[in-house]
């Protein structure tokens, strides 16, 4: 059976979820080979091993810390080489869709980003993107070369699928524009200790209606009951209410959770960019004539600082 | 020594009208009005404020499109970039990313720069790898997505914030970077800037000019190929409460009936 290559997103080998979904669609197309780049190699291949993965092979040099990007695809550039794959695919972060666009363009391989889902065609994968603010669902394919493909978050169930795993050093030689771009200065983010926005089942979101930083508790609490992640609109990162990292939307974080809980958030069409593909849809906002009522599932006119708090009540009186 | 800037500015349909795929899938540019890209302006803004920190620089603004993507550039030029450039050729219909980063790669180095700015993303395509491609291609450093970006003594600096770290960028000159929304609010073109554009010289090139064949473009030179399109079914229209002090109660009991809790 062909070989599929996954790039592997992890911190210091603890795998993220989004890669383990990747292995599931891998799985459809032929046998996942994982490609492990940096630290933690061998906490990595247990996992990978445990989700599909037949081969794991992995590289480690100061370089793919140091400098920005094009380590990572002169690495992947040798994997592919190494196994002729059917396809690569790596997932739609900021990061995976420049080492995809690269790794394409060095393979002579047509690129496409933001898949939602993956099946196997006739004449190679076939991916499902949404276009113009999930507005579309188009079906593609890559015409030329090797299928180089990113897929969100949030596209495939985690299943386990034990495989071999057998892990293998791969040999890689940094080209003269690998270190292009220095990385001079790291500064890790806080984790919020609660779920990864793009990853989160639930995410729980506060836009202009929410007026003020402080009052962001009210979304917190709800979030907290959940067990959701925390968004937010770019009319509240704008005023410095909550970090951009938590920004939902075309210029932020687009997310596609079973829940989506919108409060204080009218609904442009830059924020439905980044949600709209959410399963189950649902907004408080005082607004009855709001875009985002067009979306719901389910919808409560009203004050969000009335509605949340005897929700996120309910909630935990229901969880016991 | 003078700092030669380009900046990539894309003509996309108005993301807030009722955009759609022609018959051949591709984006039908009739139905819907367009402009410079938002996305865009703050590329265009970083790039005017590079040049004018700089003793001796000059702004370029180059865009690949039909006809009326002139428009894009013209916007640019109102805003205060000093030339345009806009490669047109029918064989250019349909061309997809990989296409599309050859003719810019090639209108760029027919220009002659120290640096390219480019957005963070389209807001059509929305890809966001245009920048990462026309890097590879021109052979120079990528230093993407900067929220924060400064040119001095040869090098570009940039502050570019991801998911779980912030990081400080160095490259050396001649380079590309991408800039995000979060780079700094774009000026408004003045009177004077619109009269002004009028008559700054806005170059026209094809695909011969560029020396690229244009079987290398189009949608039958596309590496990708988009075999189907459908309009997402409209959502059935969902339950909406008035809260007349039940509000979050009955919200409970939907999430529930969903088995959310
Ligand atoms: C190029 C570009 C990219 C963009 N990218 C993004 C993006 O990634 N994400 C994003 O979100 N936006 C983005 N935007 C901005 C977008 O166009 C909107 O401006 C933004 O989404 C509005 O945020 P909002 O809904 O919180 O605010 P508003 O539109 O002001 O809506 C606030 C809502 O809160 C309601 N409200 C007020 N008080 C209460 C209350 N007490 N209880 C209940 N409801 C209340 C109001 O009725 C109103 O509907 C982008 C714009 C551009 C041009
Ligand atoms: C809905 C839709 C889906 C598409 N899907 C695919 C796909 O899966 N695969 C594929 O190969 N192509 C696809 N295309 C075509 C692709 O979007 C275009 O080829 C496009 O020119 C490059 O990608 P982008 O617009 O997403 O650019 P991005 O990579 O998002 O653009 C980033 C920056 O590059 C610059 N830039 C981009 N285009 C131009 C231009 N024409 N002129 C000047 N500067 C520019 C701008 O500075 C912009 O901010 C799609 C187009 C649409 C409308």
């Amino acid at each position: 059976m062909a070989e599929v290559l996954v790039y592997v997103d992890h911190v210091d080998g603890a795998v993220r979820k989004p890669t383990l979904e990747l292995l599931t669609l891998a799985r459809r197309i032929g046998e996942p080979v994982a490609v492990h780049l940096g630290p933690g190699a061998d906490t990595a291949a247990a996992v990978l091993a445990e989700h599909g993965a037949v081969k794991v092979l992995t590289a480690d040099a100061p370089e793919f810390a140091d400098y920005l990007v094009v380590p990572k695809v002169d690495a992947l550039e040798a994997a592919a080489k190494a196994v002729s794959p059917a396809a690569v695919l790596v997932p739609s972060s900021a990061e995976g869709k420049e080492i995809a666009a690269r790794l394409a363009l060095r393979l002579g391989s047509g690129v496409i980003t933001d898949a939602v889902d993956l099946t196997a065609g006739d004449s190679g994968p076939v991916a499902t993107q949404s276009a113009f603010a999930a507005a579309f669902t188009t079906k593609s394919r890559v015409s030329k070369g090797t299928p180089v493909i990113t897929v969100k978050p949030n596209s495939a169930p985690v299943e386990p699928a034990p495989a071999a795993g057998t892990v293998e050093q791969l040999a890689v030689t940094f080209g003269p524009l690998a270190t292009g771009t220095k990385v001079v200065q790291r500064t890790e983010r806080k984790a919020s200790g609660r779920p990864e926005l793009t990853e989160a089942a639930i995410v729980v979101s506060g836009g202009r209606g929410v007026n003020g930083a402080e009052n962001f508790s009210v979304i917190e609490q709800l979030a907290d009951s959940l067990g959701a992640a925390v968004g937010a609109s770019r009319a509240a990162v704008d005023a410095g209410w909550y970090p951009h990292s938590n920004q939902v939307g075309q210029t932020g974080k687009s997310v596609s959770p079973q829940l989506y809980i919108a409060n204080g958030i009218s609904g442009a069409i830059q924020h439905r960019a980044g949600m709209q593909t959410s399963k189950t849809i649902v907004a408080v906002n005082k607004d009855a004539e709001a875009p985002i009522f067009d979306l719901v599932d389910f919808g409560v006119v009203g004050d969000l600082f009335q509605v949340v708090p005897q929700l996120t009540e309910e909630v935990k009186a229901r969880k016991g | 020594m003078s700092l030669r800037i380009v900046v990539a500015v894309k003509y996309v349909p108005d993301a807030t009208g009722d955009r759609h795929f022609a018959e051949d899938l591709t984006t039908d540019r009739d139905a819907v009005d367009g402009l410079l890209s938002e996305l865009d302006e703050y590329a265009v803004e970083q790039a005017l404020q590079i040049a004018e920190a700089a003793d001796d620089a000059e702004v370029t603004a180059v865009t690949v499109g039909p006809e009326d993507a002139r428009g894009a550039v013209l916007k640019a030029l109102q805003m205060g970039v000093a030339k345009g450039v806009h490669v047109e050729d029918d064989a250019l219909h349909g061309t997809d990313v990989i296409g599309t980063s050859l003719v810019l790669a090639k209108a760029i180095e027919h220009i002659g720069y120290d640096l390219v700015v480019t957005g963070m993303a389209s807001t059509d395509g929305t890809m966001g790898v245009l920048p990462a491609l026309l890097a590879e291609r021109l052979g120079v450093p990528g230093v993407t997505l900067l929220s924060e970006v400064a040119v001095a003594d040869g090098k570009v600096t940039g502050r570019r914030d991801g998911d779980v770290a912030s990081e400080q960028l160095e490259a050396s000159l001649p380079a590309l970077v991408s800039v995000t929304d979060q780079s700094g609010e774009a000026r408004y073109p003045s009177f004077k800037g619109i009269m002004a554009a009028k008559k700054k010289p806005l170059e026209s090139l094809d695909l011969s000019d560029l020396g690229i064949d244009p079987a290398e473009v189009g949608l039958a030179g596309a590496w990708t190929a988009v075999d189907d399109a459908t309009a997402r079914p409209p959502r059935t229209a969902g339950t909406i409460v008035k809260d007349e002090g039940e509000g979050g109660k009955q919200l409970a009991e939907f999430l529930a009936s969903q088995k959310f809790i």
